[in-house]
């Protein structure tokens, strides 16, 4: 199966190990993984901020780099929901409607397309470690992927997992938000960090980079040692506790 | 008072709510509360998204025949000795209040469960005329005595605890018991019972108007609205527009939606139904009974993309879940309506020039739409209100503006793109120490006032692919 990678612009600059555990995986349970260079950002920064026009700008330019892709699967719930919205924003468009429908409905996030499409529930990995797991707002409402992390992190041999405190509630990350309503994200992301420690977790795992930097940053500056880790960090591991 | 409660910047509202631990604990554990109680009863219900699918489409139906409707019920309710006003705005909805209070030369008003009426600032009107206006919902009576605007739309007082409670009523009416809720609520009993037998007009809001019959419902869990609607003599309902379902089966499914969604029951204490006037066999209710039917702004949502704003139920599920809300408090949206649901409903209400920022306090977590038992798309529209903003009303701040502009050109040229990938960790090199930055500059320093940034990596991921790529190539030319 050809899958093209969409990276996320967070990852891509910021945490690039992302990227690679998820080529990793999905070169794993067979997929031929292409990286479409032209793509950027999904253009939610500008699309949540009210600036549709220039979001839109970003939207094109993702369209047609992923015109030619037949999946396309990022490790970003959020980013993937947003594509997911594409064919809402340009409804109406003659030029641009269908080719919005088309990327859309080809897009997975990367645990939904190892459950949902490929049938994947166990990657054989191995991870010793407490661990706990935030399920990011956009993941879980706008894209609606609940159950395929979970199923994917029941099944890592050697985990103790623990269920995060009131996980459903946002971490106060929100994009723009976090520095538009520093204040009030600073609440939000201290009562998630309290959550956290709440489990005694070692490790906090997510499926969205925007959300871990958020609490990670958080984290760190409240001096506490949680590692925080995407999903495919934990997923792509073979032997006893961190890397592959 | 109008929609807008007051004249306190955003920022110091804010800083305010946030400062308020008290406040915040006893919103944060209410919150809790009703979030428990909805989730336990929708799951009894067993098929939750049906019955909102259900509420959302009697709604929409209701909204996109609402002239037939309003219409039918002003009818019924003429055919039952009662009076129909059409009140375009707060002024008209104000006079024509007074002047019914005015010919009935009364001296109290008692008033109960009317978030309408102080959108549109009836009890100042009428007091300015000379009546004493009672607020008869316990909750609204606390707030009235301490001077206080509501802060949640089912618990208008829920920013206050017990301990506050004793000392407001011990300061404004001499209480000197504890601060037991039975022993408080048994005070504030035998203070509002005497309102009630002296009033000589009843103003209540309205839960649901039915269309087919005229009648009014109300629904409440403490019996007080049912001392307003059978003892005054007169009568008046005040509605906004938009609060009306044309059957008593719509009426039904709604209000099983709205008590789970609200405080997690199945039912409330008391469902009333009131329609018209006393008949001859009665033995109580009011000789003269008036529906003023607000519109102030309503219409003009009609027919926009905002339309599915008017669902609301006033249930207040989306205040129940808001983290923000949590953290700020009512108070903080400088509105009748806070939470999410008032940060949509305000602007459209009241324009967007006080109200600018609300908005965009909101991470866009979508708990509110989650919850929402009619179906509004709040978090969806809290973005198209900043598309108008941003758009049409052009009140977005200049670097942000010039920052987006900037995005929009390094997201659509992938080669502008691909070079911040390459150039970004070393632009951000001079704040960086130990792989963070912990005081940024420009835009990152919102952020990093609050948490530490990760710098970015030493390779992008695209430079890892390609090298990778070159390697393989290697790999199978050799």
């Amino acid at each position: 199966m050809k899958v093209s990678l969409f990276i996320t612009c967070v990852s891509d600059i910021v945490f690039a190990d992302v990227g690679k555990h998820t080529v990793e995986i999905l070169e794993r349970v067979g997929c031929e993984v292409d990286f479409p260079a032209a793509q950027t950002c999904c253009g939610q920064p500008a699309y949540n901020s009210g600036y549709l026009q220039e979001a839109k700008k970003s939207m094109k330019q993702m369209i047609k780099a992923f015109k030619n892709s037949e999946y396309v699967v990022g490790p970003s719930g959020s980013c993937v929901g947003m594509l997911k919205e594409y064919p809402h924003i340009f409804q109406g468009d003659p030029e641009w409607e269908q080719p919005a429908i088309d990327l859309a409905n080809k897009s997975y996030e990367i645990t939904q397309f190892l459950v949902d499409v490929l049938g994947v529930t166990d990657l054989g990995s191995t991870f010793k470690g407490r661990v706990t797991y935030h399920p990011s707002c956009h993941m879980t409402r706008v894209l609606g992927v609940k159950d395929a992390p979970q199923k994917l992190l029941q099944s890592v041999k050697g985990i103790d997992f623990v269920e995060l405190p009131v996980k459903e509630d946002c971490c106060g990350f929100g994009g723009t938000f976090s520095v538009k309503n520093p204040e009030i994200s600073r609440e939000m992301v201290k009562e998630k960090s309290q959550h956290v420690s709440e489990t005694k977790a070692e490790y906090l795992v997510g499926g969205d980079m925007g959300c871990l930097m958020n609490i990670g940053g958080r984290m760190r500056r409240e001096g506490k040692d949680v590692k925080v880790v995407h999903i495919t960090e934990i997923l792509n591991t073979h032997s006893e506790g961190g890397k592959a | 008072m109008s929609v807008k409660i007051g004249d306190v910047s955003y920022k110091d509202r804010i800083d305010k709510g946030i400062e308020n631990d008290f406040m915040r604990q006893a919103v944060s554990s209410a919150q809790g509360r009703f979030r428990k109680g909805r989730l336990s009863q929708a799951e009894e219900l067993g098929n939750w998204e049906d019955w909102r699918q259900l509420g959302s489409e009697i709604r929409t139906h209701t909204l996109e025949n609402i002239d037939y409707y309003l219409y039918q019920l002003s009818e019924q309710v003429e055919k039952r000795g009662g009076n129909v006003f059409f009140a375009q705005t707060a002024e008209e909805a104000n006079e024509y209040i007074e002047n019914v209070v005015k010919k009935k030369q009364a001296k109290k008003v008692v008033k109960t469960k009317s978030m309408v009426t102080e959108e549109i600032g009836l009890n100042e009107a009428l007091e300015k005329s000379g009546a004493e206006v009672v607020e008869s919902d316990l909750g609204e009576w606390i707030l009235q005595l301490d001077e206080d605007p509501p802060s949640h739309i089912v618990t208008p007082a829920l920013h206050k605890n017990r301990q506050q409670i004793r000392e407001t009523f011990a300061d404004k009416r001499g209480y000197d018991k504890t601060d037991s809720p039975e022993e408080l609520a048994a005070f504030a009993r035998e203070q509002l019972r005497h309102d009630f037998l002296t009033a000589d007009v009843g103003i209540t809001g309205c839960n649901f108007a039915i269309a087919e019959s005229g009648a009014i419902t109300l629904v409440t869990n403490e019996g007080n609205a049912e001392m307003v609607t059978s003892l005054p003599d007169t009568q008046i309902t005040v509605m906004g527009m938009e609060r009306l379902v044309p059957t008593w089966e719509d009426m039904e499914v709604l209000v099983s939606l709205l008590t789970r969604a609200a405080v997690g029951q199945k039912l409330t204490s008391y469902i009333t139904a009131y329609t018209g006037t006393r008949l001859e066999e009665e033995i109580d209710g009011p000789n003269d009974y008036h529906l003023v039917i607000v519109d102030n702004g309503r219409s003009k949502i009609l027919g926009t993309e905002f339309q599915s704003a008017l669902h609301c139920i006033r249930c207040a599920a989306c205040i129940n879940v808001c983290p923000v809300y949590r953290h700020v408090g009512g108070h903080a949206y400088n509105s009748i309506y806070p939470g999410p649901i008032g940060a949509v409903l305000t602007p459209l209400l009241d324009g967007y020039d006080d109200h600018k920022e609300l908005p965009y306090a909101s991470s866009l977590c979508a708990a509110c739409t989650e919850a929402c038992p009619v179906k509004i798309p709040l978090h969806e529209q809290l973005i198209r209100h900043r598309e108008i903003i941003v758009e049409e009303e052009k009140k977005s701040p200049v670097s942000e503006k010039i920052m987006m502009k900037g995005f929009a050109q390094w997201a659509s040229n992938p080669a502008a793109y691909k070079l911040s990938t390459k150039v970004a960790r070393t632009a951000l090199k001079p704040w960086t120490k130990d792989e963070f930055v912990e005081n940024g500059p420009g835009p990152l320093k919102g952020w990093t006032d609050v948490r530490d940034f990760p710098a970015p990596g030493k390779q992008s991921f695209r430079a890892w692919w390609n090298e990778r790529a070159k390697g393989e190539k290697q790999n199978a030319n050799s």
